[in-house]
């Protein structure tokens, strides 16, 4: 857990002319979780600066401090040699700093010129009623102008929705080096881009830095890291684990420095005889999403889908429980082809899910604790048209009971609850059920410690009870503590597959990330 | 998250209320409408010296038939985050159509069947055409207003239906000292409760309505329930038309205009969420009648009915306010 390479020696005056961006001893908590720890960084003007982390180590909340949306519990920010204290740091920052976002919020029915400008429209005139007329010749003028620089053979007065998502990614590029800033940061730009895209935004990187722009490059691809990085800030769990020049660092290195922690509060999963082949998967694709998937899940059998954010894990779930369509490949149960084309289809055949967005789609907040958990099983409790509330209660108070959520009545609103709780009511939803198989997207993601291994704990119950378990996480050491076999995925292929005891955090990781 | 300690601070705001006992955001959800409700009528009863008489209250519960019948059906069509505005022109095609097949037929069930048939035919038609194609409600609604009334006027030729024998018996008769308008509600009130809260439909109206998607990934069709509620409006609808035509014993082509207006707020008065997944029926029913006092006293008193419109139009205001400020109030706590 110590400092790496060379990071020079820096006296700590107050400004600092070395760096146009500096943080020191970062913390930020939300309740419950602490997402930074005294966390560094230092980027200097003119360089790129290539932060890397697993999924959940903090590197977007830190961007969100550097944006402004956040502001810090504790630490220092020093930006272009100037303290930023708590309360002018959003708008100091918001002059110096543009950001492109990994998600794309464009104004679909606005044009190219008008998304670039959006918000710092030119004018006709600087004061008086002309100041409220936008100068829509200047504006196409300037874009156009911008797009011949770089290249580009786009029209100014396209509408955005006319584009396809690479050419929005450009634009959005385009839009942050529009806004002269000193600091770009670029949360993973090439995630939708094509080979030829990918190069020009490399020399569009070039041509920043030469102008004494500096760049934080967020990416998880690791040729990227090599071919881009000048200088290399490794975090894990909140916390700044080492920084160096690009040129100190291996692939091995990196990797080592990214999963290198020490597994914990992880309750492993107790060995349970394993059956038959219950769910299998053959060249499942999904055009444009994921190709040729293979996969099979045994009775009582822990499958872990590991993969980095966007490598197609989620998508391939989706399509096995009919909320996506499949477009070619066969899914069977127990050997037997079944078609699944709703999640109505999927229940009908013993599979369930418990998505990964427990707000979105796992409960219905406004409504109480008992209808959630009874839901997907109405049918058990209306043997003619009415519901039994009778049964309906027993049957919810033995869930409550069984998985120990925490509420003071089924009639409690499930919104009122917390995240460990929800995401049990999630899981009892589907427990009255004639399960095979049960997917499991994320099944811990933001719930506390003891809400975790009580989840972890009822997983390796409902695998004893001979349940086929296919579960997603971007959690290293809750893939690597509860699978029985670990299938990687990378970009939206099937890159690998470990038995448990093949599976350690370095080989995992070198398979999410492409690497050899 | 924030989540949790949303518990820890609900659970002091519930002590602190009980302590305190002045909490206006949570007794106005929980008994907001009721209180307004009573507080209307003493009012009421204060103002006019003819509110409370057996015959003006009789006249109350007639004059609120009709409306609290169309509330109920759009109860469940606000439920799943909906709107329906085509109520007032859909009724008057229903009414219509039923009083020209009792003049044709000079039979009460044909023209009760017939009329219910239209709103089953227009419910399917809304319902289908917002699910299919996924257009907003209000849109596809607001076509079905002016296509109904359209309608109406083309077979009428815009002149009313007379003659209709004992048809209007449904709307002005009685049983004992009962108006037969009133158990015809009464009975549809009952039906609409039971369907929304013992049976699997309801349920799963309040599931789509508070998260579609939570929804279909409990293995629900959501369009489906959708349409079946807008045919079950539907059908409220044609009784409703039936109810009134027979009432004013004729077919009006003109008739419920603006009608929706009414339903709609005695349905969000009656604390039903615009934003879908929560609301009552009982609710509702004290809404139209809540609607239906606020009719009848400012009759009374010989207000005009421009200021008649102006009052129901501030009513509807401050119940969405007080629904969203309550709500935000109880969020506020939570953060």
């Amino acid at each position: 857990m110590t400092s790496v390479g060379g990071a020079p020696a820096t006296s700590f005056a107050a400004a600092n002319d070395e760096y146009v961006l500096e943080m020191r001893g970062i913390t930020k908590s939300f309740p419950g979780v602490r997402a930074l720890d005294g966390m560094n960084l230092r980027v200097r003007p003119g360089s790129v600066h290539v932060l890397v982390g697993e999924n959940g180590a903090g590197k977007s909340t830190l961007m969100k401090i550097l944006s402004g949306i956040y502001a810090i519990d504790e630490g220092e920010i020093f930006f272009q040699a100037e303290r930023l204290d708590h309360q002018n740091a959003a708008a100091a920052l918001e002059h110096g700093i543009s950001m492109i976002h990994q998600e794309l919020s464009p104004v679909l029915d606005m044009t190219i010129a008008e998304n670039i400008f959006l918000g710092r429209e030119p004018t006709i005139g600087r004061k008086g009623v002309l100041a409220s007329f936008v100068d829509f010749t200047q504006m196409n003028a300037e874009t156009q102008k911008l797009f011949e620089a770089l290249g580009l053979k786009y029209s100014a007065d396209t509408k955005m929705r006319d584009l396809s998502i690479a050419a929005m990614q450009l634009v959005e590029i385009v839009k942050a080096i529009s806004r002269a800033a000193s600091l770009v940061i670029m949360d993973e730009p090439t995630s939708a881009i094509s080979d030829t895209e990918v190069s020009m935004l490399f020399q569009q990187i070039a041509d920043l830095k030469a102008n004494g722009v500096a760049i934080i490059y967020i990416t998880h691809k690791m040729d990227e890291i090599f071919q881009v990085a000048d200088d290399i800030t490794v975090m894990r769990d909140g916390q700044f684990i080492a920084t160096g020049p690009s040129s100190s660092y291996t692939e091995a290195k990196l990797i080592s420095q990214m999963v290198g922690r020490t597994i914990s509060s992880i309750f492993p999963k107790e060995d349970v005889p394993i059956g038959d082949v219950v769910l299998s998967i053959e060249n499942v694709s999904r055009t444009g999403v994921f190709e040729d998937v293979n996969l099979t899940v045994r009775a009582g059998e822990i499958v872990g889908l590991a993969g980095l954010i966007g490598a197609g894990r989620t998508e391939v779930a989706r399509v096995i429980f009919g909320l996506d369509k499949c477009d070619a490949g066969t899914i069977r149960l127990n050997g037997t082809p079944i078609k699944i084309g709703s999640p109505t289809d999927a229940i009908r055949h013993g599979i369930a899910m418990v998505s990964e967005d427990r707000t979105a789609e796992g409960l219905v907040l406004c409504r109480p604790v008992g209808e959630n958990i009874s839901l997907a099983n109405l049918k058990k409790f209306a043997a003619g048209l009415f519901i039994s509330k009778r049964q309906e209660e027993t049957a919810a108070k033995r869930m409550i009971k069984l998985l120990q959520i925490k509420t003071p009545s089924t009639e409690m609103i499930a919104e009122n609850l917390s995240g460990g709780n929800q995401q049990k009511i999630v899981l009892a939803k589907w427990l009255p059920g004639d399960l095979k198989v049960l997917i499991l997207d994320e099944p811990t993601r933001g719930i506390d410690v003891g809400s975790k291994s009580e989840i972890h704990k009822l997983m390796t119950e409902f695998a004893r009870q001979g349940l086929a378990i296919l579960m997603i996480s971007s959690e290293l050491p809750e893939v690597l503590g509860m699978s029985d076999r670990v299938m990687v995925m990378s970009e939206g292929r099937v890159a690998g597959e470990l038995t448990r005891s093949e599976a350690t955090q370095e080989s995992v990781m070198r398979l999410a990330t492409g690497g050899h | 998250m924030s989540i949790e300690t949303a518990t820890k601070s609900e659970k002091q705001g519930a002590k602190a209320s009980l302590l305190s006992n002045v909490n206006f955001a949570q007794i106005y959800r929980k008994y907001g409408t009721v209180l307004i409700f009573i507080g209307i009528c003493i009012l009421a009863s204060l103002l006019s010296p003819t509110f409370l008489t057996e015959a003006n209250l009789t006249n109350v519960l007639r004059q609120v038939v009709v409306v609290s019948l169309l509330a109920c059906g759009v109860t469940f069509i606000i439920i799943l985050g909906h709107i329906d505005v085509s109520l007032g022109s859909v009724l008057a095609l229903c009414g219509v159509i039923a009083t020209s097949v009792m003049v044709m037929t000079g039979s009460v069930v044909l023209a009760v069947c017939a009329g219910t048939a239209v709103g089953v035919l227009t419910g399917l038609i809304n319902g289908f055409v917002i699910t299919f194609f996924r257009i907003p409600s209000f849109i596809m609604t607001l076509a079905m207003t002016t296509v109904a009334r359209g309608a109406v006027l083309l077979y009428t030729g815009g002149s009313p239906i007379t003659g209709l024998g004992d048809f209007k018996i449904i709307g002005q008769g009685s049983l004992g000292p009962v108006p037969i308008s009133v158990l015809i509600l009464v009975a549809f009130v009952i039906l609409s409760w039971v369907l929304l809260n013992k049976t699997k439909f309801g349920r799963y109206v309040y599931a789509v309505g508070g998260n579609e998607r939570a929804s279909r990934a409990s293995g629900i069709n959501p369009d489906s329930i959708v349409v079946k509620a807008f045919i079950l409006n539907g059908i409220l609808c044609g009784v409703a038309g039936i109810v009134l035509m027979s009432r004013i014993n004729s077919g009006q082509p003109a008739g419920g205009v603006g009608y929706e207006f009414d339903a709609i707020t005695a349905v969000v008065v009656g604390g039903t969420s615009l934003m879908g997944g929560t609301g009552t029926i009982t609710g509702t029913i004290i809404g139209a009648m809540i609607i239906g006092v606020i009719n009848n006293i400012l009759n009374l008193l010989n207000v005009s009915s421009y200021w008649q419109q102006i009052i129901k139009g501030l009513i509807i205001a401050i119940a969405v306010i007080l629904d969203v400020w309550t709500k935000s109030a109880r969020n506020k706590k939570k953060a």
